[in-house]
């Protein structure tokens, strides 16, 4: 186990952390495209499908949306973003593509949502006089949001995932530990990189797991 | 860098030649057109040896996935206890990135094909357990007593009853799998055994921009091919389920 011992090694090394190769500022990176990526999908993905899911309609492009998505790969749009005339203003290719990956599973789990909210509940809200705001915001919203939040945690895992794979295309984030690794030939970098990845998205699935458990019971008690 | 069979010429258009002068062959491919018909032809080759790469990568990876899944899933539903940490285990396998999925296997398997394949078979084990489990566990309770009233055995009826009734949500599972597999390889060029993957990837190290494209558009291709066939499969699998409908 000499491989593991080196990576054991390579992560223990200060020199590994600091400056703008660093550990750290890899991190940094990875968690601000994550974070906007993440913040610019959920305003353009949840609005939409709450009208839809509202309104009943476009329902079958909300849910083929997330098929399309899986059958596209992430390597090729980031590549084929690069050679665009985007490709020349910095981080734009990245974050265009780490959102058109990430909008997918927000809208169809936001639109499932939406749709499977109890239609007796939603017909006694119109019985009540609710209008067509009210009702989507203080019944469907609330009942909607397991899902929704579902739909978060998918897309946030998926941007974790995509942005380390911008590195292949010149992006930052620790995926440029990873294929710096590989350009040295340095095993133990390729591991300690793909360790410190790993541990990020499990990280960032458990901590978006963790919300998901508390946000319901608060969506319970107030509808 | 990975090896890679793509051409290794620079096609951007030359900076300070205005294109006329200095390119004699005033082609798709000596303006460095995204969609290039002299491409398709002159890297037919290059193109079939790719797509085929691409083609044995996913077969032998989903194939190896479900010859693991099955049996996992049926321990799953056998017993209790195992559910958890199978299902446990295969959604930390999956949440972990294609990208760093590969590397964590470079000690194991060096910059081989097989690195590739035990990649895609991690990820394609998760959607097929779950899938195979669900199936079985919607064979209704009603259902299983009445094949043991029949006098079925433990394994006549797994393979009579059980597994012909859990195939829609296997085949499911086992779409969803390939499609992913088949966008999956294309990572694979990070270790030089992506299929098209490599394509693309040597395509953006010279700027060539057909290749890229071309290389893209067959993948989505594949996939949407697979998942077609995948669907035809298993509609003759299960002819029960389209009387129904």
């Amino acid at each position: 186990m000499n491989t593991l011992s080196d990576t054991w090694s390579w992560l223990t090394t200060a020199a590994h952390w600091s400056g703008p190769d660093g550990v750290w500022n890899r991190l940094g990176e990875h968690l601000f495209l994550t974070a906007v990526c993440l913040l610019i999908s959920c305003l353009i993905a949840l609005p939409v499908a709450l009208v839809l899911g509202h309104l009943g309609k476009g329902g079958a492009l909300a849910v083929n949306l997330s098929n399309i998505g899986r059958a596209v790969p992430t390597f090729a749009v980031l590549v084929l973003l690069l050679l665009t005339p985007i490709g020349s203003y910095g981080q734009w290719s990245t974050i265009i593509a780490l959102v058109l990956f990430a909008v997918p599973p927000l809208l169809t789990n936001a639109y499932v949502g939406m749709r499977e909210v109890d239609r007796d509940v939603v017909r006694a809200a119109r019985g009540m006089g609710m209008t067509g705001r009210q009702l989507l915001l203080g019944v469907e919203l609330p009942l909607a949001l397991p899902l929704i939040l579902t739909g978060v945690r998918i897309a946030a895992v998926q941007l974790v995932a995509t942005a380390t794979l911008a590195a292949l295309a010149g992006g930052g984030g620790l995926g440029r530990i990873i294929t710096a690794g590989f350009n040295l030939a340095s095993t133990p970098q390729v591991v300690a990189g793909a360790i410190l990845v790993a541990a990020f998205a499990l990280l960032v699935e458990s901590l978006f797991e963790a919300g998901q458990r508390l946000a319901p019971q608060r969506g319970r008690r107030t509808a | 860098m990975p090896p890679n069979g793509g051409p290794r010429r620079a096609r951007g258009p030359l900076p300070g030649s205005n294109g006329r002068v200095t390119a004699p062959p005033d082609d798709c491919l000596a303006r460095n057109e995204w969609i290039c018909g002299a491409y398709l032809s002159s890297r037919r080759e290059i193109l079939v040896d790719a797509v085929l790469e691409h083609l044995q990568l996913t077969a032998a990876s989903v194939a190896v996935a479900l010859l693991l899944a099955v049996p996992l899933a049926l321990a799953a539903r056998r017993w209790r206890w195992a559910a958890g940490p199978v299902l446990g285990l295969t959604t930390i396998l999956y949440t972990i990135p294609s990208l760093a999925m590969f590397s964590l296997l470079l000690p194991l398997y060096g910059l081989s094909a097989a690195l590739v394949i035990a990649g895609l078979v991690l990820y394609s084990l998760t959607l097929l357990v779950r899938n195979i489990l669900a199936g079985l566990r919607a064979v209704p309770e009603e259902t299983r007593q009445a094949a043991r009233g029949l006098g079925y055995g433990p394994l006549r009826l797994l393979l009579a009853v059980e597994l012909p009734l859990a195939l829609p949500a296997a085949m499911a599972g086992l779409r969803i799998a390939t499609v992913s597999a088949v966008s999956l390889v294309t990572v694979g060029a990070i270790v030089g055994h992506g299929g098209l993957g490599n394509l693309i990837y040597s395509g953006m190290n010279t700027f060539f921009k057909a290749q890229v494209l071309t290389a893209s558009v067959l993948c989505v291709l594949i996939a949407v091919a697979a998942d077609l066939l995948l669907l035809g499969a298993g509609r003759l699998l299960t002819p029960w389920t389209r009387r129904q409908a």
